[in-house]
């Protein structure tokens, strides 16, 4: 093949276009889904819960957007990425929902872009500041875990659009459960430095659990509270298991809850950083 | 992305080797057919090629540094995605390309090493900043337009592996080109303020982007020798020209200015003719000069160095799970 051929074939659009960035497309990502809201389904709770769960996974998208270059090995970089990108998808999705069902007809970035750190409702443990590689790993677990957890659960939800979301979400976490997982034990096991940072990571991060087990946003949906928290233990119990760690007692629970808005001092610096270039430019297109 | 200005430097003797081997090497070449990891090769080719494809994979992983730091701040969730998913191919062209030069009985490790001590190098393109989100649009318009002028040559390279590995990096690129451009004609089409970010941004990367082409043919050493072995295909100054064929028109469409008052259209060449870009700035550059140098080899150290902890960890888990199989299979035999 000659070169000015090969750079045709390579113009060409194609079925392989879809394949590069989940949700990069120009179509609207809820096509071929019904978007009338059932019969029985608060509008409000829903909007709430879609709403929270993107927080969720935009402010943890965030964060691993911040390891880019940084981490450890180049397949690592790929994973991370990878793993951002899919959150990233879920909350472009939640947040168009959101918007749909509340009655402000808001879009993905009006909820992005346009509002106030307060307004956030993400739990507390997405926000916290990048750590090493041992704390975020860990951190990504107990995210990733519960995420799960609930979204089996919301794929059975009674509003058609946030049982797709939670349906295609379920395949996404379980890979990112199974990647934090088997960091959490490379690590366990590792060096006695890398187990001295897994351990320090789990003191860290559990206190911030106590949260999960009183979110309650998700279950008139179908994710109950009690079983959903259950299932984060039992993935963390066998996980610390496997690495030869032992899960210390939760420290106190910090007060205050980032469902209801009471957030760490950290969040306001995350979200003045995401919405700095949309800010400075309120009437541009991009 | 490799460019040429890349292209090894120093005369390397071809040790004597075989005539036979030799003979079926120069044929190999002859009859356009792939070179491939296990056929015998010389080693003036072996370290010809190490040299140019892990400077291509170093120019990959440097090259996420500028556009990476955008991410957090994409100023749309669509953008961001786009953005993220770029920024991770290249780290995937990285790992295709490092794995093409282990073919070669190299080590990505060692290669690694060579990048944050300074002595292999990386696409001077990436020496400069990007302080507009502009400039995620022009570097992929310009630079990975460059990009894919340079590489879709090498698509045809006489290295089996490496010319398989660009087939699908050119493929990537050819999206994020196209993923560039539709960038800078959305801002085109918003405010005015947006269209003099375009315009700043097209200013500052066009002469560099002209540069990624490496040094004008007559001062251009390795070049022949490369299109000899059929590891290169065109020389500098064709590519470069391509380049600008290429570039010019989606400018206008674009309605942007090149800054360059020597472009014009020479009815008599069917060809753009177009002026010198400073070369002397290019050698500023590759010696260490350009505006960001030290910042992006800095940023990689750190980052591999801070990983070392992992990496180690890691080796030492994998080494336990083995001698515990080990263990497992002598207890049961």
């Amino acid at each position: 093949m000659n070169d000015e051929r090969i750079s045709l074939a390579l113009g060409e659009e194609g079925p392989d276009d879809a394949r590069w960035a989940f949700g990069t497309g120009f179509e609207d990502p809820l096509h071929g889904v019904a978007t009338a809201v059932p019969a029985g389904v608060d509008s409000a709770r829903l909007a709430a819960c879609c709403a929270a769960l993107a927080d969720d996974a935009l402010v943890t998208a965030q964060r691993l957007a911040e390891w880019c270059t940084d981490a450890p090995e180049l397949e690592e970089e790929l994973a991370l990425a990878n793993i951002g990108l899919d959150l990233l998808g879920q909350a472009r999705l939640l947040y168009s929902r959101a918007g749909q069902v509340d009655g402000t007809g808001r879009d993905e970035d009006a909820f992005a872009y346009f509002r106030g750190a307060a307004d956030f409702r993400n739990v507390r443990l997405a926000e916290l500041p990048r750590g090493d590689f041992a704390f975020d790993m860990v951190r990504l677990l107990v995210l990733s875990a519960w995420r799960l957890a609930l979204f089996e659960r919301l794929a059975c939800a009674a509003d058609p659009v946030l049982a797709a979301v939670a349906a295609k979400g379920v395949k996404e976490l379980a890979y990112h459960r199974q990647f934090a997982a088997e960091w959490v034990v490379r690590l366990g096991d590792g060096t006695e430095e890398s187990r001295e940072r897994t351990a320090r990571a789990l003191v860290e991060v559990l206190p911030w659990t106590a949260e999960l087990a009183h979110d309650g946003a998700s279950a008139p949906f179908g994710a109950d509270g009690g079983e959903v928290w259950e299932a984060l233990s039992d993935v963390l119990r066998r996980t610390a298991d496997a690495a030869g760690l032992s899960l210390p007692a939760p420290a106190k629970a910090p007060a205050g809850t980032g469902r209801s808005g009471e957030h760490t001092e950290h969040l306001a610096p995350l979200v003045g950083e995401l919405q700095s270039v949309a800010r400075e430019h309120p009437e541009a297109r991009w | 992305m490799a460019t040429a200005e890349q292209a090894p430097t120093g005369p390397e003797e071809t040790p004597v080797e075989p005539a036979a081997l030799q003979r079926h090497f120069d044929e190999t070449i002859a009859r356009d057919q792939r070179i491939e990891p296990r056929d015998w090769m010389p080693e003036g080719y072996r370290r010809t090629l190490v040299r140019q494809i892990a400077q291509h994979a170093h120019s990959e992983v440097i090259g996420m540094q500028p556009e990476g730091d955008w991410i957090t701040r994409a100023p749309s969730l669509r953008r961001k995605a786009i953005l993220f998913a770029k920024v991770q191919d290249e780290a995937g062209h990285g790992l295709y390309l490092y794995s093409a030069a282990e073919t070669l009985g190299v080590d990505r490790a060692d290669l690694t090493e060579r990048l944050v001590d300074g002595r292999q190098k990386y696409s001077s393109i990436f020496n400069y900043p990007t302080p507009t989100y502009a400039d995620v649009g022009t570097i992929g318009w310009f630079v990975d337009g460059a990009a894919i002028c340079n590489q879709v040559p090498l698509c045809r390279s006489s290295y089996g592996p490496y010319a398989r590995a660009m087939v699908r990096i050119c493929k990537e690129e050819s999206f994020h080109q196209r993923q560039g451009y539709e960038l800078l004609l959305t801002m085109m089409r918003g405010t005015g303020d947006q269209r003099r970010m375009v315009q700043e941004s097209v200013d500052r990367w066009w002469w560099p982007s002209l540069m990624m082409f490496g040094p004008p043919d007559d001062d251009s050493p390795n070049s022949e020798r490369s299109m000899a072995w059929k590891i290169k295909r065109h020389s500098n100054d064709e590519l470069r020209q391509r380049f600008v064929d290429m570039t010019v028109p989606q400018a206008e469409r674009l309605g942007v200015t090149l800054p360059d008052p020597e472009l014009r259209w020479n009815e008599e060449r069917g060809r753009y003719d177009f002026g010198t870009p400073d070369f002397s700035e290019l050698q500023r550059v590759i010696g260490g000069e350009g505006p960001c140098n030290e910042e992006r080899v800095a940023r990689r150290r750190k980052a591999h160095q801070d990983g070392a902890w992992v990496r180690e960890a890691a080796a030492a888990h994998a080494a336990k799970q083995t001698s515990d199989r080990a263990a497992r299979q002598e207890a049961a035999a």
